[in-house]
């Protein structure tokens, strides 16, 4: 078993219309054995910028607290907020200084741009190769489950309603098929005049 | 006759169960588990099942058997809906960790030697004969990469009976055991609430809770809970809930519960 895969877990995101989704399980586990099912790994980073981070939950903490650092940094310097492009540079900048000794986690950053409204996803690599797909975008435990799902579910300009049922029916039906992640769930739905979180009723086994 | 014979391979485990073909190698090199490689050169993991908890144990109202119903590869679920008890006879239950194939395979056999023996000797098989007659099958076979711990369990004329019997050569009798990934976790439950006196309600409950926290627990247990027990009247099926349903039903069972404790 890879270590990515040690504390199991997953995040996807997804494009809707004038609006973004992300979700995650809950589960922190070592290997087979469940230790806590109340681990968040995605984080809000700006007023319409997330962040998920699945992989080793070591590597979790420690790249979230260093990216808070980097980002509280570059808004002090310039004075403003950053946009998720930036963001997703500076994760990639960050990611790939330790190309040879990486972090073993494989972000998925989802966002607004505050000042155009657009819509924005896209996931990293352990060492920072970005992707910005249009539609949706997983990584995990369960990324095969996962793509099935969104390949099969996800339709263009999805309204927040139908985009947070989208995102839910995929993330928990690919856990559930799952051994390494699940126990829970929380969406977060990214509008640009409201970001509304659920935590959804799951399986506990 | 004669046509019939010509036509099946009488090399085959129709007619001889016992019979099944053997690699062409010598027994240090048979780890069958060793053979299958993915594409990138890792040992592919051949046991299906090969997470689970099954646990039994013996008390005055005769013995409950109750596991999960997950069957893993890897990581992937393969299923959430097996059948982990064998139901051997009416008599006589066997529970399945391990492989999938090698204890449904193995079981029938046993369930068709069970048989054999009643026509024979016009009294049904002690358990202690059914376990050792599976233990010495999977005996046979040492070495070649078997997979699998079960529990016999039944009712015969010495009264209820458990035995645990494994691919390694290991049978013995005790009041209980519980096997598979989960087992640590059912056993943790079982040992806190066990006791020769329990009624019937008190030890299938207690069988019960210690499967699901089990499946809570352990990624490679889940799906179903199925309760059975064993009196001198045979086996009877007490229960199948899905885990989801338990958790939620046990939270409820806390929250009511905490007040008075909190008062006290």
């Amino acid at each position: 078993m890879s270590i990515l895969h040690y504390n199991g877990g997953c995040v996807v995101a997804m494009k809707g219309k004038n609006c973004v989704a992300v979700a995650t399980d809950l589960r922190f586990g070592v290997q087979g054995q469940t230790i806590a099912t109340d681990f968040e790994r995605v984080f809000e980073l700006g007023p319409h910028l997330y962040i998920g981070l699945p992989g080793l939950a070591t590597d979790t903490q420690t790249v979230y607290q260093r990216l808070q650092f980097r980002i509280k940094m570059y808004e002090m310097r310039e004075g403003r907020k950053l946009k998720p492009q930036t963001l997703m540079a500076m994760v990639q900048n960050l990611l790939y200084e330790r190309r040879f000794g990486p972090y073993f986690v494989e972000p998925v950053i989802a966002g607004l741009n505050a000042t155009t409204k657009e819509p924005y996803i896209c996931a990293l690599d352990l060492i920072g190769c970005a992707t910005e797909p249009a539609d949706f975008v997983v990584s995990g435990t369960c990324s095969e489950s996962l793509y099935g799902m969104c390949e099969t579910t996800w339709r263009e300009d999805m309204e927040p309603d139908d985009l947070f049922e989208c995102i839910s029916q995929s993330l928990v039906n690919a856990f559930d098929r799952d051994a390494l992640s699940g126990w829970g769930a929380v969406v977060h739905v990214i509008e640009h005049d409201k970001v509304t979180t659920r935590y959804l009723k799951c399986r506990q086994d | 006759m004669e046509g019939m014979d010509e036509i099946t391979d009488k090399k085959d485990n129709t007619s001889n169960p016992f019979q099944l073909y053997m690699p062409l190698l010598p027994k240090s090199e048979c780890q069958v588990g060793e053979f299958l490689v993915d594409e990138n050169g890792r040992k592919l993991r051949l046991n299906f099942a090969h997470g689970t908890t099954t646990l039994g144990f013996k008390f005055k109202g005769g013995v409950i058997m109750a596991v999960d119903s997950r069957a893993t590869s890897g990581q992937y679920i393969g299923s959430q809906n097996v059948k982990k008890i064998i139901e051997i006879n009416p008599y006589l239950l066997g529970t399945m960790a391990g492989g999938a194939a090698d204890c449904t395979y193995w079981e029938r056999v046993l369930a068709r030697e069970c048989r054999l023996y009643e026509l024979r000797n016009r009294e049904r098989i002690s358990v202690a004969a059914a376990s050792k007659l599976l233990a010495n099958m999977v005996y046979q076979y040492k070495g070649y990469g078997l997979s699998m711990g079960v529990m016999i369990s039944g009712w015969d004329k010495k009264g209820p009976g458990l035995y645990y019997v494994d691919s390694d050569g290991n049978r013995m009798a005790g009041n209980v055991f519980s096997v598979g990934s989960g087992s640590i976790n059912a056993y943790g439950v079982m040992d806190t609430g066990y006791s020769w006196d329990l009624t019937d309600t008190q030890a299938r409950e207690l069988g019960r809770k210690a499967i699901y926290h089990a499946t809570h627990r352990d990624a490679y247990s889940g799906g179903i809970v199925r309760v059975y027990q064993i009196t001198k009247e045979g086996w009877t099926k007490i229960s199948e809930e899905d885990s989801k349903n338990l958790h939620y039903q046990y939270e409820e069972e806390k929250k009511k519960k905490k007040p008075t404790t909190t008062s006290s």
